[in-house]
């Protein structure tokens, strides 16, 4: 499947082929772009994130869902990513986050094409993570940054070795198998076209641009979004 | 049903004090026969006819108005009491509401203050639903209606509801939080007999469970699905069947990832709907070129029982239009959500000749509000909301709006008015105009900002409100403001109930003049203003008719508190600090202060001192 990134962004990176999709990991999914006060959130400890993937699909895993979701809530602690808030004072003017959220979202309503959200708010989920987390992806101004971050959220994950810009090294395909083989975690995210990338490959804007959502994986399950990535390291190589 | 007219269960020292003494306000036993046994029998039938008579009585402040007649009465009332109503949850506890009221059929309940909305409150602060879950589990298992407002409910308490009680009908979460798409789903799946299932402006968390598909198979009992404030995708496949099986729908208010297109085939599958919340209003991403739309006219005007409209929450005004047709039944109408001019309100406004309800964006600006004035001449309830809530924002609507809607619709009784400019004049204008205001809610965004046009403080304005409008029970005030708007309030606002104050006044004798004026005063939130100790004390005689004080960023200390509470043993005085403070010096940040008959609360988090 041709990556049509390249072409959109009229940038030279058609080469940057990297799309292979997730068994059954894609779906139509959008992302949610209103920013929430997520310091409020509540997630069951038994959510199994696995289970929620594919109940997306069958309605019995569902089911098994319902069985286990039978504890008390422990609401998360404020949102390290939560955007600063506009007003110089806080709840002033008294208008509930939530619509303020909704405004924030349509500003540029009437526009028919993508809105300018002031936020860039996607879910993230981490294999073997009770809930699922949501960033606000303009926050962040690098790979680095974003990697500092969610370390922060999913504490006992690291993120492999994002080198000096911050981006994978595709270029050394010995450093690419490591990190892949490893227990380590690796971040993947979902783009606009459906298809499942290994977080790094492209530079800091066009992710954020293009990313809908981001999943947590071992670096063991990340290899099946590696072949084309090891295919274009063989090629520069 | 404004939240005025509601009273607290009732008035804490009367149920401890309520004396033992002969309840017997009957016949004493007559010469013949057996005395006590006559007066027994006598005792016995006065019960059964008293029993019958309260079954006819359903306001909640004619229900405490009995309940202290005598202690038979109490009894009685306890027994027939169908309608809980708890004003405050912590008033009051699960074990003494059941224990005096046998056979609850519907509870309503709130929780946490109104500032809590505007993220004054840390969160986590309480007010959950889960022991009164589980005690009306025990106690009233026919149970049918549940509505809370600003309470934390979890998952566990929604599975509660629909496993623990076969006969549930109705459940209606404002403002609350806690809960994500998994509770739904269980909820809807168990609660065989569900009628109406209304989520109003609650963060539901997205734990991407399908709830729609889990409605279950056969023709469902819905009469009211609203889940417009839900921020994830639903099944539509689901949706529509659902819809399709649900012939006693009358209320469907959609979220906003619901289409226009899919609108369209909801909207010709229940036609017999009253209130309608749209969705997204606009076409959706994946919809193709050259696909036909749809005829939107025609499933507007299908809809011939349409008298509320809402939603329009991504909206591309070009498909307006096809509302038109049902405009002139229309009595609520909510744009709120929907940024558009002056010019494309106009022709939709110009036909709603019935329009009660309205709420709108600023956007439409002062013109738009003169359209409104225009037409809607049966306008009782009108919202205007900022599109950019920020204090130094461009305003577009100001007295001009405010003084057209005055004189053009003078039936008015409720206002909510944002803006950046105001001028005395225009509010007093109102004043005379709309005589029937029984809420006027009036937010200057700008602290501290005067009447830009004379450079006055706003208090004539506020003090024509109390003047002369005698029905006035709600006040909400702003911009620059003396001790004298409170002199006024204090004079004049004999029937106010609640009072929202903020970055107003000089002195601790504002505060007095209205702890000392106000009779009725129940609810009062005051943030950033001058007042300490001293007005605090100025209040004591009042508290326990109150339920609840908030007072943030003021001028409190510890120990003036501390003396509230000494003086006061029925009283529960809060101190709250931010979540991340360490406990510091006398100054109190938040006080958050309630009448209870149950003392201090136990679920008390870190940052919630009880003196």
């Amino acid at each position: 499947m041709a990556n049509v990134l390249g072409a959109e962004h009229d940038l030279n990176f058609k080469e940057t082929e990297l799309c292979l999709g997730l068994p059954g990991g894609a779906g139509g999914n959008e992302v949610d772009n209103s920013p929430k006060n997520t310091g409020k959130r509540g997630f069951s400890e038994t959510v199994d994130l696995k289970l929620n993937l594919q109940a997306k699909e069958t309605g019995m895993d569902l089911n098994k869902n319902l069985e286990n979701g039978s504890r008390e809530k422990p609401v998360s602690a404020k949102d390290p990513a939560k955007p600063p808030a506009k007003a110089q004072v806080v709840g002033w003017p008294p208008v509930r986050s939530y619509r303020k959220n909704v405004m924030a979202n349509n500003k540029s309503s009437g526009e028919e094409s993508e809105k300018a959200s002031s936020a860039a708010f996607v879910k993230v989920s981490m294999d073997g993570a009770p809930y699922l987390r949501k960033v606000d992806l303009k926050m962040y101004k690098s790979y680095q940054e974003l990697s500092d971050a969610l370390a922060k959220m999913f504490s006992s994950f690291t993120m492999g070795n994002y080198g000096s810009q911050g981006m994978i090294d595709f270029m050394n395909e010995s450093k690419l198998m490591d990190l892949l083989n490893s227990s380590d975690y690796v971040p993947t995210y979902e783009d606009k076209d459906g298809d499942w990338m290994l977080v790094g490959d492209v530079p800091w804007q066009m992710f954020v641009d293009s990313c809908k959502r981001l999943r947590i994986m071992k670096g063991s399950e990340a290899i099946g979004l590696a072949p084309r990535a090891m295919e274009k390291c063989k090629s520069r190589g | 049903m404004s939240e005025d007219d509601e009273r607290q269960q009732c008035p804490p020292s009367d149920l401890e004090f309520v004396s033992n003494k002969a309840r017997n306000c009957n016949a004493t036993g007559s010469g013949s026969g057996h005395p006590e046994l006559q007066s027994v029998y006598l005792d016995q039938v006065l019960e059964n006819v008293l029993e019958n008579v309260l079954h006819f009585l359903t306001s909640k402040r004619d229900r405490n108005a009995a309940s202290l007649v005598c202690k038979s009465w109490y009894r009685v009332e306890a027994l027939t009491r169908s309608e809980l109503f708890i004003g405050n949850c912590y008033a009051v506890s699960p074990a003494r509401a059941t224990a005096r009221f046998a056979r609850v059929r519907a509870l309503h309940l709130k929780g946490k203050p109104r500032f809590a909305d505007f993220n004054l409150m840390p969160p986590d602060w309480g007010a959950h639903f889960n022991p009164w879950a589980l005690a009306m589990a025990k106690a009233y298992p026919w149970l049918e209606k549940v509505n809370l407002k600003r309470m934390s409910v979890t998952d566990d308490d929604l599975a509660t509801l629909a496993e623990l009680f076969l006969g549930f009908k109705e459940l209606v979460l404002v403002c609350c939080d806690g809960f994500g798409t998994s509770g739904l789903a269980i909820f809807v799946n168990k609660c065989r007999q569900l009628k109406v299932l209304d989520l109003i402006e609650s963060e539901v968390s997205d734990d991407e469970s399908d709830w729609i598909s889990c409605f279950p198979e056969g023709e469902s009992h819905l009469e009211s699905l609203i889940f417009d404030c839900v921020e994830c995708h639903i099944n539509f496949e689901a949706l529509e069947r659902l819809v399709a099986r649900s012939p006693l729908l009358k209320k469907l208010r959609l979220n906003r990832y619901v289409s226009i297109g899919q609108l369209y085939h909801l909207m010709i599958r229940a036609p017999q709907l009253t209130h309608l919340g749209t969705g997204s209003f606009s076409p959706s991403e994946i919809a193709g070129q050259g696909d036909q739309e749809p005829d939107y006219v025609n499933a507007f005007a299908a809809c011939k029982s349409l008298v509320c409209l809402s939603g329009f929450r991504e909206i591309i005004p070009d498909y307006l239009p096809a509302i038109y047709i049902v405009c002139a039944n229309l009595t609520s109408l909510n744009f709120s959500y929907a940024n558009i001019t002056a010019e494309q309100l106009k022709p939709i406004i110009s036909k709603c000749h019935k329009l009660q309800v309205f709420w709108v964006l600023d956007s439409i600006c002062d013109e738009g509000l003169q359209a409104v004035a225009a037409t809607c001449k049966e306008l009782r309830e009108l919202r205007v909301f900022p599109v950019d809530a920020r204090e130094d924002s461009d305003g577009p609507v100001s007295e001009v709006g405010l003084q057209a809607i005055s004189e053009g619709c003078r039936k008015l009784q409720s206002i909510l008015y944002f803006c950046q400019r105001m001028t005395n004049t225009a509010v007093i204008a109102m004043s005379k105009n709309c005589p029937d205001l029984v809420v006027f809610r009036l937010c200057i965004m700008g602290r501290h900002r005067a009447d830009h046009v004379t450079g006055e403080p706003m208090d004539d304005g506020f003090g024509a409100i109390v003047m002369n409008c005698k029905k006035l029970t709600r006040l909400a005030v702003s911009g620059l403001l003396t001790d004298k708007a409170f002199d006024y309030i204090g004079r004049h606002g004999k029937l106010v109930r609640t009072l929202s104050v903020a970055f107003s006044g000089d002195s601790d004798m504002a505060l007095k003049y209205v702890l000392e004026g106000c009779p009725q005063l129940q609810k009062l939130e005051i943030r950033d203003s001058p007042f300490g100790d001293a007005a605090l004390r100025s209040g004591l005689h009042h508290y326990y008719s109150m339920r609840f004080l908030w007072m943030s960023s003021c001028r409190l200390t510890r120990h003036g508190c501390q003396e509230i509470a000494r003086a006061m043993p029925r009283l529960v005085v809060e101190v709250i600090r931010s979540a991340d403070e360490e406990e510091m010096d006398d100054a109190v940040e938040i006080l958050y202060m309630y009448r209870s008959l149950v003392g201090p609360r136990t679920d008390t988090p870190k940052f919630v001192t009880i003196l």
